[in-house]
């Protein structure tokens, strides 16, 4: 399987039955639409492989800044078609989630958000549960939300939220600044959900939550009445 | 690969349109466009995130619909080109995304190439792929307002001039939207302004005056340059002047001499570039090119010094995809080298770059 993840970083992975081959991921959060094809390309080649050889592409929804998760949505998209690949849709959160749960269920913690940027001084989170089984992940308790920190429920929260906006926070775990969602996270996060029996959602509608903000122009509002 | 005659996929993406087009050489196979102008239609204008939005969710149909009406595949393909700027970012980074993925995927060379440019590819079609000498391209749309001098049209292509604020199409629609008609707001004009008088007000035209145009051997800072907000301006003054004064407003007669001002100005500077740059031949492209004014005043114009104008199809004018293909394929056969993978969009590349060069 392919992964790719643009919600914040960009990063793509090859994995196979949950088990990462291959990553690369970006430094930054603003070069998606130049980073992520020629990333495809090298972590195939670096293993040998082509797109004859992949059984499904896998991309992270979001939510994230619009235009780089795009990119993302646009490359898994158009590589699914090309290679005549399902490509399976997954909230991009939910890899950080996965990454996270085992030190918080080591810590004590059933329930936990994972924060991300959602610039305008907001936030993108998700509340979880630690599910204490073999894979030791976590399941989505609702779906993703945007807004202020001050509205992210009262859980331990992880990921790059925590640096952002530490005294608004209710709870930040410190030393979860750098937990971007990633390719690899993603790839792995799928896996445990096969594994327990969920199949994958064929779904890759981007996860905006927010509007196109766009707004009739008074202007013409008053012209037009 | 086949050169003479290479089979290239086009993309485009930097506005409203979803386009894809496939040529074999000079041929148009299929243009396949999505638009999402219905939706800005509410707000009088393009909304960039609306736009990108519908990229998104249009372009693997629109591929998959291209190749199902040219009857070939992707692994057919020769080469793949895409508009990498100029134009709105969010817009061209789906475009550039996805043509880049498909590259990939059937490994094939992949053109970054420039929009403005591509609308001159639409000349190339249905020729033995040669564009006439000392040609030279008005380009008119809501997102854009150029003249150039194409001297080749894989390397040489110089800006002789273009809007300093708004483009045409975007003072086309800000005014519809003043006189309460449709958008987009071209058509709209166009229609109101049959039954106008285009000289019942006397509407500003931009950068005419001496200091901005200058002589021919001592050109103005703005010789060629064109300016529409000033003129937005003064139609929305004459339009509040009668609101104020309770009376309705001459929609016609306003349209008219709105219209009247813009296509003179266009026209007559349009034509100077030309006569001053030895241009014989003047292609039109983009939407506003359909507008029946515009067409009617620079035929007429250029007619007076011997210059042939080009209007291609409607289809063709506005953004799509096939002109992309069709620049394209000209590039493959002229041997230039493709652009690769490393590069990203850029919502200000300039009309000299008509194709980006490989690591850039
Ligand atoms: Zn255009």
């Amino acid at each position: 399987m392919l992964s790719l993840d643009s919600s914040s970083i960009a990063s793509v992975a090859l994995a196979r039955d949950g088990e990462v081959l291959r990553e690369s991921a970006t430094a930054d959060t603003r070069s998606h639409a130049e980073a992520l094809a020629p990333a495809v390309r090298d972590v195939l080649s670096a293993e040998g492989l082509t797109g004859a050889d992949l059984d499904a592409v896998l991309v992270g929804t979001g939510p994230g800044p619009f235009t780089g998760l795009r990119a993302g949505l646009a490359t898994a998209r158009a590589l699914g078609f090309a290679w005549g690949l399902p490509v399976h849709g997954l909230c991009s959160l939910d890899a950080a989630a996965h990454r996270i749960a085992p030190r918080l269920a080591e810590a004590g913690h059933e329930e936990f958000a994972v924060v991300i940027d959602a610039r305008r001084k907001e936030l993108y989170w998700r509340p979880y549960r630690v599910l204490e089984d073999t894979a030791a992940t976590a399941v989505a308790l609702s779906e993703p939300r945007v807004g202020a920190p001050e509205d992210v429920p009262a859980l331990p929260s992880c990921g790059p939220g925590t640096a952002l906006y530490p005294q608004r926070l209710a709870h930040p775990v410190p030393g979860t600044g750098d937990l971007h969602p990633t390719a690899a996270d993603l790839a792995r996060a799928a896996w445990a959900l096969t594994s327990r029996g969920t199949p994958l959602s064929t779904d890759t509608s981007p996860l905006y939550l927010r509007e196109s903000d766009a707004k009739v122009p008074a202007f013409a509002k008053r012209t037009t009445a | 690969m086949n050169t003479a005659e290479p089979l290239v996929m086009g993309i485009e993406s930097s506005c409203d349109e979803t386009g894809v087009g496939i040529v074999r050489g000079t041929r148009l196979l299929t243009n396949t466009v999505s638009s999402s102008m219905a939706e800005h239609a509410r707000f009088g204008g393009v909304i960039p995130e609306i736009a990108s939005r519908a990229h998104l969710e249009a372009f693997v149909p629109a591929v998959r619909e291209a190749l199902d009406a040219a009857g070939v595949t992707l692994a057919d393909l020769d080469a793949i080109a895409v508009t990498s700027g100029p134009g709105l970012a969010g817009a061209l980074m789906v475009g550039v995304a996805a043509a880049k993925a498909l590259a990939l995927a059937v490994d094939k060379p992949l053109y970054a190439v420039n929009h403005l440019v591509a609308h001159v590819g639409v000349g190339l079609l249905d020729t033995d792929g040669t564009l006439p000498e000392h040609l030279g391209a008005l380009l008119v749309s809501g997102g854009h307002t150029e003249v150039l001098a194409v001297g080749d049209i894989t390397g040489d292509v110089r800006l002789l001039g273009a809007t300093i604020d708004d483009a045409a199409g975007e003072a086309y629609d800000k005014v519809a939207r003043l006189l309460g008609l449709a958008y987009p707001g071209g058509p709209a004009i166009d229609r109101a302004a049959k039954d106008g008088d285009p000289g019942a007000f006397r509407f500003p035209r931009g950068l005419t005056a001496g200091k901005y145009m200058g002589s021919a051997e001592h050109p103005g800072t703005h010789r060629y340059d064109m300016s529409f907000s000033g003129l937005k301006t003064a139609v929305a003054r004459v339009v509040e002047a009668f609101e104020a004064a309770g009376t309705p407003v001459p929609v016609a007669d306003v349209a008219a001499s709105f219209q009247e001002s813009v296509v003179d100005v266009v026209s007559r500077k349009t034509v100077l570039a030309c006569t001053e740059h030895g241009i014989t031949t003047l292609l039109m492209g983009g939407g506003v090119a359909a507008n029946s004014r515009l067409r009617e005043l620079v035929t007429a114009r250029c007619a007076e010094h011997g210059i042939r104008v080009v209007v291609p199809p409607l289809s063709l004018c506005t953004d799509n995809g096939a002109m992309v293909a069709a620049l394209g394929a000209r590039l493959v056969s002229s041997g230039v080298a493709p652009t690769g993978l490393s590069f990203t969009a850029n919502p200000g590349l300039p009309v000299s770059t008509v194709s980006v060069p490989a690591g850039v």
